[in-house]
């Protein structure tokens, strides 16, 4: 994959909900890496399983979700044997999470600053005078005037903004070494999502941290990402340094993706957006999960689903277009698709 | 470079950070606030209170004892002498309500508050943990509702002797179910909000999530469910001292008390009159007052 050292290797992670209709499978065999220092992108539409590899790596699931198998090697360590004590120890210390809405991922009856002090009570055992020390050091950290106000004011005194502030003050109150964003500038307006990607790259140089941003949102994956894992039905069908994948992507999801993006730096008549809609988890395809929708499709991709193959540059793709059983049109396999756009 | 990001970024939220430092009022002086909109509840309140220090304090103001007997002046009128008149043995019944005052609002706290105390948790496991925990938990608590409640109290006080403290007890068995249910309802409403994940995503335990982060979420309808059923617990009581299960003579129970003046209820109707004014009394202030609670601690109607 990459050169660099990874902080984090997810392999063939697979998390199922048991519901009363059976068994959905809403992360279905993951695999990517996050380099140290880097930021991966994890991209797809609601229902690709994002923000539940998200939840999978702290161990999050709750019932009647189950993560049934694979490997979360944190530091080389694997997360799933650890039991739940020592899973807490690493929650909010060494890996930390960051939610989509503001507006209620913090406590209503508490403030900010006891909020944020929960943190290093937890991990540090620190008490309320030292907490509050640190916690306006944060508070300073993520760029909120006045932190010694702050601290005493509730939740619903702050704007979106600023409370996704303090919620990123809290993750990383103790430094963790991983910080997980669940698309945290969603819920935003854009003004201030662009803020908030820029405070986390920040915070980023500055503690040394990895991130991995989940997003569906391909703008924030080109100003923040370095690597990107596109995620479709709950499987990463394409992994790829940014530049490339941006450059030249080659699933013929990710390719309907960009397609479907207005772009500042191209020629674009019109967009086009990628046909049907993503299938229920009752009737998934057998074969390539794309297959149904995708324009290249042949009986082949119907038929039986592809594997994630290294195609050289750390690129992984999974599609049959990339490989040597390949029968169908040969003209795809040099696809690009600026020349498309423009012809 | 980062921090003259940082700083500009921020620059906006000036305008924003002078409008916050209106003062702000005090939990307790909001909740007044909006306690005080609903005047009905508010007579509740300050009746309650009037009441507590009344049963605290007039006992020690009183010349007479409930149990003193005056064979000479039974079934006295009302009169200056003998503000609510006297029972079937002289005794006066105004002193015998003031001194009866205790014991009802001692059942009434007392069954509620033990009540809470074994529903609560129950509630909070059962909403927090799910499956078969909550299936289990559930069921016992269906069992216990499948009692009238007063059929439930009267078993109860039957096997464990006829008395103020059993009746207490019984009673509180009673208010189980409520509790438990009611607060299994706000955690599992609680438990789904994303903070308790971003709280459980910074490493903080399961008992800490559900002391520090679902208890105070689900104290309001607690406390107003507590409040309600003082009312229906002050009532259950008297009903067993009236049945002659509770409390025994000569404590100047008001059930018992009316129970005293059934005998006489055609001739000197004062003797159950007054007990029975009380409780209705004090059913009606805890009622009402719970209801202006319930108004006064929903977020939802503030302002």
């Amino acid at each position: 994959m990459s050169t660099n050292e990874s902080i984090l290797e997810v392999t063939d992670l697979r998390t199922s909900f048991f519901t009363e209709g059976g068994e959905v499978k809403a992360v279905d065999g993951v695999t990517f890496d996050v380099p140290a220092g880097k930021t991966l992108g994890i991209v797809g539409e609601s229902g690709s399983g994002k923000s539940i590899t998200a939840m999978s790596i702290l161990q999050l699931i709750s019932h009647p979700g189950k993560i049934k198998g694979g490997e979360i090697k944190f530091r080389g360590k694997n997360l799933l044997d650890l039991s739940e004590k020592e899973m807490r120890k690493i929650r909010g210390n060494q890996i930390s999470m960051i939610f989509q809405e503001p507006m209620t991922s913090l406590n209503p009856t508490y403030t900010v600053g006891q909020q944020i002090r929960e943190s290093y009570k937890i991990h540090q055992g620190l008490g309320k005078k030292e907490g509050s020390k640190r916690a306006i050091e944060m508070l300073k950290l993520v760029g909120i005037p006045s932190p010694e106000k702050r601290l005493d004011q509730y939740p619903f005194e702050l704007s979106g903004g600023m409370r996704q502030r303090v919620m990123i003050a809290m993750a990383l109150a103790c430094k963790p070494d991983l910080l997980i964003a669940d698309e945290p500038t969603t819920a935003l307006d854009v003004t201030i999502q662009a803020q908030i990607l820029e405070l986390i790259k920040e915070l980023q140089d500055e503690l040394g941290m990895s991130v991995v941003m989940i997003t569906h949102d391909l703008g924030v994956v080109a100003e923040t990402c370095d690597y990107v894992a596109v995620m479709y039905c709950g499987k990463v069908v394409e992994y790829a340094d940014v530049r490339t994948l941006f450059k030249n992507p080659r699933h013929p999801y990710t390719v309907g993706l960009l397609k479907s993006l207005p772009r500042s730096d191209r020629d674009q008549e019109e967009l086009t957006p990628i046909k049907g809609t993503v299938p229920s988890p009752d009737e998934m395809p057998v074969g390539c999960r794309f297959a149904p929708r995708c324009p290249f499709a042949t009986n082949l991709c119907h038929e039986k689903l592809p594997s994630l193959d290294d195609v050289g540059d750390g690129e992984q793709i999974r599609c049959w277009i990339y490989t040597d059983e390949w029968n169908g049109d040969p003209g795809v396999k040099v696809y690009e698709p600026e020349r498309t756009t423009e012809g | 470079m980062a921090n003259q990001n940082i700083e500009q970024n921020t620059d906006h939220s000036e305008v924003e950070l002078q409008a916050m430092n209106v003062k702000k009022p005090s939990p307790w002086k909001d909740f007044y606030k909006r306690l005080k909109r609903n005047k009905a509840a508010l007579i509740g309140f300050y009746t309650i209170v009037f009441l507590s220090i009344v049963s605290i304090v007039g006992p020690f103001l009183l010349s007479m004892d409930p149990s003193d007997v005056d064979v000479i002046n039974k079934f006295s009128r009302p009169s200056a002498e003998h503000w609510f008149g006297t029972d079937h043995m002289g005794r006066d019944i105004f002193t015998r309500i003031v001194y009866g005052m205790k014991y009802t609002l001692g059942v009434g706290f007392g069954s509620v508050f033990l009540g809470a105390i074994m529903g609560v948790p129950l509630g909070i496991v059962a909403g927090y943990y799910g499956g078969r925990i909550d299936s289990f938990i559930m069921r016992l608590i269906d069992i216990l509702l499948a009692f009238p409640g007063i059929l439930l109290a009267l078993a109860i006080v039957s096997i464990l002797g006829g008395s103020l403290v059993n009746v207490t007890i019984a009673v509180a068995i009673y208010a189980i179910p409520g509790f438990a249910r009611i607060v299994r309802g706000s955690t599992l409403a609680a438990k789904k909000l994303e903070y308790v994940d971003a709280i459980r995503a910074l490493g903080s335990s399961d008992l800490r999530i559900i002391f520090k982060h679902i208890l105070p979420n689900v104290s309001s309808p607690v406390i107003v469910n507590a409040t309600l059923y003082i009312a229906s617990a002050i009532l259950t009581a008297a009903g067993l001292s009236f049945l002659g299960m509770g409390a025994q003579p000569p404590m100047p129970e008001w059930g018992a008390m009316l129970n005293d003046g059934r005998d006489y209820i055609f001739d000197a109707g004062y003797i159950a009159f007054f007990p029975g004014m009380a409780i209705v009394i004090v059913v009606l202030a805890f009622n009402i007052f719970g209801d202006g609670l319930r108004d006064a601690l929903d977020p939802k109607l503030k302002n």
